[in-house]
């Protein structure tokens, strides 16, 4: 067995520690891949430079996520798993513990951001082709987490165990009723009685606590070990691994080590998130009551349904779509179908998109239309599922006295589907610009 | 950077998102005041807890405030204890009421729902928590079709009896109608107060006619005047929205610091990017 | 680059500070925790009340003088006659470890292992041996304790019987949990 190497591990930046903190690497180094893994995977990969606003998220998701588990864990240490004591333990957190409400409200703030910063992050592999080839499964580990982590957050909110949390949670486990033949067992298995209830609630703290953050850690490390071997997109969608190297450097013309441009880069993004999310934290953290729902602050009553349930802002542009679709052979399925369709509809992006070029930057009118019309499609569908399906009134006898919104949602959808299935025509016959052989800002 | 393409497309997406919420109808329920608090205001916060140990809690319970919280309010242990404790709880308990859930279910066919969160609970897009119990507890009127006698005109057919009304007097109901829903909503616009509008189809000479009814309260007479009455409630408003959330003005607080120190760290962490980033172009 | 440090380490602490404080009792706690009254209006002498203060058991007892005169006989047998090792408050660090000669409250908790030991009068010399003048014994090991609470040397238990905060309102009653002046 070869001698250990001991190659020295210098450090520069702990100042007059500088001597005892190398020493201590070293040895560490010696015994364990530290610096390999550290350079590998931040401090000597090589990004591109141009790396723009629509970069931030996927870090701050990762931030994110770190929050929620640091608040998570706390806020295990005094919530009760138990339909008796879940409510009461939720306000005892918000009122007899110190600074209990402070970890309560980064919690949900948290939850909701988190949303928001995986959509901005999701969008931005749209825009700039982030999943085609060679990055197809970066792209599905990607859709895994999405799916994860709607998982976790369905059932983060029954725990509460408010009247929205306890109807939300009867309606979904419902939808699984719909499936033919075995779902009405399907769905007493998943709750673990015949309606919603403390069974339910101790199971779905076990998904929520420990299951889904478990799974969660793998897919995230999964999906940074593929973002790693394949190297980062970029807003330009040349790959700069083609390029000529500086003779200088070593490194791709266009090319930049993440530590420390994208460190500092990344630290400012994280900065200006916060900035956002204590504004919402310590001035609107119901927002208007979309990240804390009004009724949630009812006790759950299974002898009462609230006279409006919407499930939490990030769910409803699919549960519009379970909606606008209407019941076949007397059955809600084809709903559910459409609104799983919906999901898993964009595992297939990266075999639908056949354009030439990565990015909408050097795609064609078409595309580019097709892009913004999706967006809006999808943003109505959100709106329309915070709503009653009567928000916009009805149309006349002409159209069968049916509900304006109704009719919305589903050219909505269609419209949805449509995005998607064209798209292997209309990506093709798209006038691309040629794109440039150096990256651009 | 920003290209063309997504700066233009954030325009529009923006306006469309502004947009879209002037789309959807009026609110259809009652038209709520908007309740004259002010969290700052010790001495209101005061009596409105006077008011609420007294005149609440005998049906409904406060389940997740503590008797001793209330040293928030400026009151120190042994004066919540001589003034506010009537249980015979330690000062550390929680507020309990002392009527049975059982017996209450019985005697008003619903048991009183726990008051500590009703003014997060009762928000909506008609207007917060405590708008809604502020325009509530002064729109009882007298109904002598209900079993307690009272009905009113914010909750329809509620359970509760009217706990204020030796304070407010007994106020009337009254109906006004009209054939066109224009002038109806310009009545509703004009007239002060609660109110309520209802619109009802009824068949009339073979035709569907539309009946709209404006529904608004006179005064009654009770021991206190108009004015006295509404600060009472303005106060018990006060405090009930407190209790709701007592860690509401602290956490604006900590607020203002924590923005301040991540203002700092901004501008430190900006000029730290700038001056790394120099050389990449 | 190190003012950005240690601004972004100030925040860090910020941060961590309501995490690393809800950990502290809560209010519940507190409450739970909070002094209990007893009524001795109705305790003769000789009789012991219990009651209970934060999950331990507190005994109340009055004592007769003969039980009195019983501690100061025991002097040289126990281990820290003079209570040197501090586990009463200053009002009780005396002959009799109380406030008052005829009551003394002491907390039921064996200082060997935890186990709530027994009152054994002075009637129960035939368990006890010839020598005792009253006290406590612990089942559990062995322990012996005399009716101030000190620990008979031999014993598995190192030190006295912890005496509580508590002070009299009137004649009547006792607040155990606390000794501070005034209502």
């Amino acid at each position: 067995m070869a001698a250990a190497k001991k190659t020295p591990v210098t450090i520069t930046c702990a100042g007059p520690l500088n001597g005892a903190l190398s020493g201590v690497l070293t040895w560490v180094d010696a015994r364990f891949p530290l610096v390999k893994m550290w350079e590998e995977q931040w401090g000597k990969y090589v990004a591109p430079k141009n790396f723009n606003f629509w970069y931030y998220f996927g870090s701050l998701s990762a931030f994110v996520l770190v929050l929620q588990i640091a608040t998570g864990i706390f806020l295990t240490m005094n919530y009760k798993p138990d339909a008796a004591q879940a409510f009461a333990s939720v306000e005892y957190i918000m009122r007899d513990v110190w600074g209990g409400w402070f970890i309560r409200y980064m919690h949900s703030t948290g939850a909701s951001l988190f949303f928001i910063c995986i959509y901005l992050h999701m969008f931005r592999a749209l825009l700039y082709g982030s999943y085609r080839k060679p990055r197809e499964l970066l792209w599905i580990f990607g859709m895994l987490i999405y799916l994860c982590l709607m998982a976790e957050a369905f059932f983060g909110y029954l725990l509460p165990w408010g009247q929205m949390s306890y109807w939300g949670a009867q309606v979904i486990v419902n939808l699984f009723g719909a499936v033919p033949f075995i779902g009405e067992d399907l769905s007493i298995w998943i709750r673990g009685d015949y309606v919603v209830s403390d069974a339910t609630l101790n199971r779905f703290f076990a998904f929520h606590v420990i299951a889904i953050p478990l799974v969660l850690l793998g897919l995230v490390a999964a999906h940074l070990t593929a973002l790693h071997e394949v190297g980062s997109n970029n807003p330009d969608g040349v790959e700069i691994k083609n390029q000529p190297k500086d003779p200088q450097t070593g490194l791709p013309l266009d090319g930049i080590y993440s530590h420390p441009y994208y460190t500092v880069k990344d630290a400012l993004g994280v900065v200006v998130f916060l900035i956002v999310f204590s504004v919402i934290m310590f001035f609107v953290p119901e927002m208007g009551g979309y990240f804390l729902e009004y009724n949630n602050f009812i006790p759950a009553d299974s002898l009462k349904t609230p006279p409006h349930i919407a499930p939490v802002w990030y769910f409803t542009p699919y549960y519009s779509i379970l909606r606008a679709i209407p019941p076949l052979f007397n059955s809600q399925f084809p709903g559910v179908l459409g609104m799983g369709a919906a999901t898993m509809i964009m595992f297939l992006l990266p075999w639908l998109d056949r354009s030439p070029v990565k990015s909408i930057r050097y795609k064609g009118p078409v595309f580019k239309g097709a892009l913004t019309i999706f967006v809006i499609v999808f943003l109505v569908l959100g709106y329309l599922g915070t709503e009653p399906t009567n928000v916009w009134g009805q149309f006349g006898a002409w159209m069968g006295n049916a509900d304006v919104a109704t009719v919305v949602a589903r050219i909505c959808t269609a419209i949805y589907f449509l995005f998607f299935i064209l798209m292997p025509w209309y990506s093709k016959i798209d006038e691309c610009k040629p794109e440039p052989a150096r990256l651009t800002w | 950077m920003v290209s063309a393409y997504s700066s233009t497309f954030t325009r529009v997406a923006i306006c469309a998102a502004l947009l879209l919420p002037f789309a959807a109808r009026a609110n259809e329920g009652p038209r709520l005041q908007t309740a004259p608090i002010n969290s700052h205001d010790l001495v209101s916060l005061q009596n409105g807890a006077k008011v609420f140990v007294n005149y609440c809690l005998n049906c409904h319970s406060a389940g997740y405030m503590r008797y001793n919280r209330l040293q928030d309010l400026g009151l120190n242990e042994q004066q919540i204890r001589d003034n506010l404790v009537f249980t015979g709880v330690k000062v550390g308990e929680l507020m309990q009421t002392a009527m049975d859930k059982k017996d209450a279910k019985e005697w008003f066919g619903v048991a009183p729902p726990d008051l500590t969160v009703t003014a997060r609970s009762r928000s909506s897009s008609a207007g917060s928590g405590a708008d809604w119990i502020y325009s509530y507890l002064r729109s009882f009127y007298r109904d002598p079709s209900r079993p307690t006698g009272w009905n009113n005109l914010v909750f329809a057919n509620v359970g509760m009896p009217h706990a204020l009304w030796q304070l407010s007097g007994q106020q009337q109901l009254h109906e006004e109608v009209f054939e066109s829903e224009h002038a109806a909503k310009a009545a509703l616009i004009a007239s002060k107060g609660v109110a309520q509008l209802e619109e009802s189809h009824e068949m009339k000479d073979g035709k569907m006619a539309e009946r709209f009814v404006l529904k608004t309260l006179t005064a009654g007479g009770g021991a206190m005047s108009q004015r006295e009455y509404d600060r009472t409630v303005t106060d018990l408003v006060n405090y009930m929205n407190y209790m709701a959330e007592p860690a509401r003005l602290e956490r604006r607080q900590i607020g203002f610091y924590a923005l301040l120190l991540l203002g700092l760290l901004f501008i430190l962490v900006f000029a730290l990017k700038k001056s790394y980033w120099k050389d990449v172009h | 680059m190190a003012a950005t440090g240690v601004v972004g380490g100030v925040a860090a602490a910020a941060t961590a500070v309501p995490f690393a404080g809800s950990m502290f009792p809560s209010e519940r706690a507190k409450a739970a925790g909070a002094p209990v009254e007893a009524d001795i209006s109705s305790l003769a002498p000789g009789e012991m009340k219990i009651v209970e203060w934060r999950g331990k058991p507190v005994w109340i007892v009055s004592r007769t003088k003969e039980m009195l005169d019983g501690i100061q006989k025991n002097n040289g047998r126990v281990s820290d006659p003079k209570s040197e090792v501090p586990l009463q408050p200053d009002y009780a660090k005396n002959e009799y470890r109380s406030i008052k000669p005829e009551i003394i409250v002491l907390e039921g908790v064996c200082s060997h292992l935890g186990c709530s030991p027994q009152l054994k009068s002075v009637e129960a010399k035939n368990d006890m041996g010839q020598d005792w003048t009253g006290g406590f014994f612990c089942p559990c090991h062995g322990s012996k304790f005399d009716f101030a609470g000190r620990v008979f040397a031999g014993s598995p238990a190192p030190v006295n019987l912890r005496v509580p905060p508590y002070k009299f309102v009137g004649d009547a009653k006792i607040i155990i949990g606390d000794d501070s002046k005034g209502a």
